[in-house]
């Protein structure tokens, strides 16, 4: 499916946070129904109960990932809020963006880091937030500065930040169920197999075998799901989102050049996290400049197709 | 049986007019409010200007000349009535400007001084504004316009009076550039 404009992009954006909305909360009284089973020994009212508890919980999940995800994220980024006073030329071309933008001023971020890269989130553009990290911030000049801010001030024009968000806090909670509950097994399962011995049946533990190995599998696949989803097309809408408000495409260009010389890894991003940022933060440069990895274009197209915009 | 279906259309008929009507107003609004954005960053400008001379001043007090002329652009640009007036003040002003900050080239305990480095990033910042603010004010009033003149708004247009909002058009090419004060 193309998406043609800024507006199909924000609708296509809602609709998709929705959807994850209503997926995660299904995912999740699946499994909790599937423990529930499994803690019970096949009983099913005893996973129905669980089911339930687990519903509950997925709801106060979904509101908390909606309204405190992107506190959360840039928490696990360890960045830090700065004031108009910090640094006046990076307050100054942001508001220089969203004046263009006819956009909300978004609350600012420093990451401390030397590698180079910038992201955006929040829920919506009124609650929006961006973050830059120190190594980045040192080596642009002020137009390459106003192309990355440019850049993720269309992420945020085109609610690209709220499914991000959504996807990076809800499958990192996902995963660490997961987790959670692989090692509960290893502890209880001692004492629940002493116990199936003596009703002589193995049925139960091999349930439970099963289950360790479902879940086991679907941990890294969640984490590749939110690589998928988040396309390709997204960066490159940014892209052109930024030279809509620039009208300089050398700006973010050149930015993107210096950010494919990087190969520093940022130590605070995760599989999680790594699709929220300008460049991937984790894979070594030649990886991103060839672009194998599908969350991100290769940053040589990206130049290509913004210096195409400037003729 | 002809009754409802009537009636169905008629009942549509008008929800789309709501529709369309509501938004024609929204993005009428949008329009003025990017015009009265452009206001707030001229002023902005006027506000730093007294704060830059005192400060280059200190440094260069004999370049009164120079001086003399950024207050008294600044001062014919609060006061211009009408646009085409107001456009030539601002002109003169960008122009006032860029003579001083090409003075201070050669003034480097002046170019040392941190409160002037400061003026210059906010009156670059400023510069841009005024031009991102009237990029926005065109953008905004090209979906306005195309609004009010595709089918079948164009119809509900005419009927309320949503007039053609203007572009902003810059006569001068030296205007129309963002004003480039070289350091």
């Amino acid at each position: 499916m193309a998406v043609e404009t800024f507006h199909d992009q924000i609708a296509h954006n809602k609709r998709n946070s929705f959807l994850l909305i209503g997926v995660f909360m299904l995912l999740f009284i699946g499994i909790g129904m599937l423990i529930g089973m499994v803690w019970g020994g096949g009983d099913m009212t005893f996973g129905i109960i669980v089911a339930v508890i687990a519903g509950i919980i997925a709801f106060a999940l979904t509101l908390f990932s909606f309204y405190g995800g992107s506190g959360a994220l840039l928490a696990l980024s360890r960045a830090r809020e700065i004031t108009h006073k910090d640094d006046p030329q990076l307050f100054n071309v942001i508001e220089e963006m969203t004046i263009a933008g006819g956009l909300p001023m978004p609350r600012i971020f420093v990451i401390d880091d030397t590698a180079m890269n910038a992201f955006a989130t929040g829920r919506d553009p009124a609650h929006a937030a961006v973050a830059i990290t120190k190594g980045l911030r040192a080596k642009l000049n002020r137009d390459e500065l106003q192309g990355v801010m440019a850049h993720e001030l269309s992420h945020v024009r085109h609610y690209d930040i709220r499914y991000a968000m959504l996807m990076a806090v809800m499958v990192g909670v996902l995963v660490i169920l997961c987790d959670v509950f692989l090692r509960s097994m290893w502890f209880g399962g001692g004492r629940r197999s002493n116990r199936d011995r003596e009703k002589g049946g193995g049925g139960a533990q091999l349930i439970l075998l099963i289950v360790a190995l479902v879940l086991a599998i679907i941990a890294p696949i969640l984490a590749r799901i939110i690589q998928m989803s988040l396309s390709r097309q997204r960066e490159y809408l940014a892209d052109a989102g930024a030279v809509e408000l620039t009208r300089n495409p050398r700006g973010l260009a050149s930015a993107l050049a210096k950010l494919s010389g990087d190969n520093e890894v940022l130590e605070v991003a995760n599989r999680a996290t790594a699709p929220l940022y300008i460049v991937h933060p984790i894979k070594k440069f030649e990886a991103r400049a060839k672009g194998m990895f599908s969350t991100h274009p290769p940053i040589k197209d990206r130049i290509e197709r913004l210096m195409a915009l400037g003729n | 049986m002809l009754w409802p279906i009537v009636l169905g259309v008629l009942v549509l008929g008008v929800l789309l007019a709501i529709y369309t009507y509501n938004s024609l107003v929204t993005k009428r609004v949008r329009v003025r409010n990017a015009w009265s954005q452009i206001d707030v960053q001229l002023k902005r400008r006027y506000d730093l200007i007294p704060n830059l001379v005192e400060t280059v001043k200190g440094y260069a007090s004999h370049e009164k000349e120079t001086l003399e002329r950024v207050i008294q652009a600044r001062n014919q640009a609060i006061n211009a009535n009408g646009v085409a007036q107001q456009a030539e003040a601002e002109n003169m002003l960008t122009g006032a400007l860029g003579k001083l900050f090409a003075l201070s080239e050669s003034y480097p305990n002046l170019k040392a001084n941190e409160n002037f480095a400061q003026l210059q990033e906010e009156l670059t910042s400023t510069e841009n504004r005024i031009a991102f603010a009237r990029q926005h004010y065109n953008d905004t009033t090209a979906s306005y316009n195309t609004a009010c003149q595709t089918f079948p708004n164009n119809l509900l247009a005419g009927m309320f009076g949503f007039k053609l909002e203007e572009f902003f058009e810059i006569e001068e090419p030296e205007m129309r550039d963002a004003p480039k004060v070289t350091f």
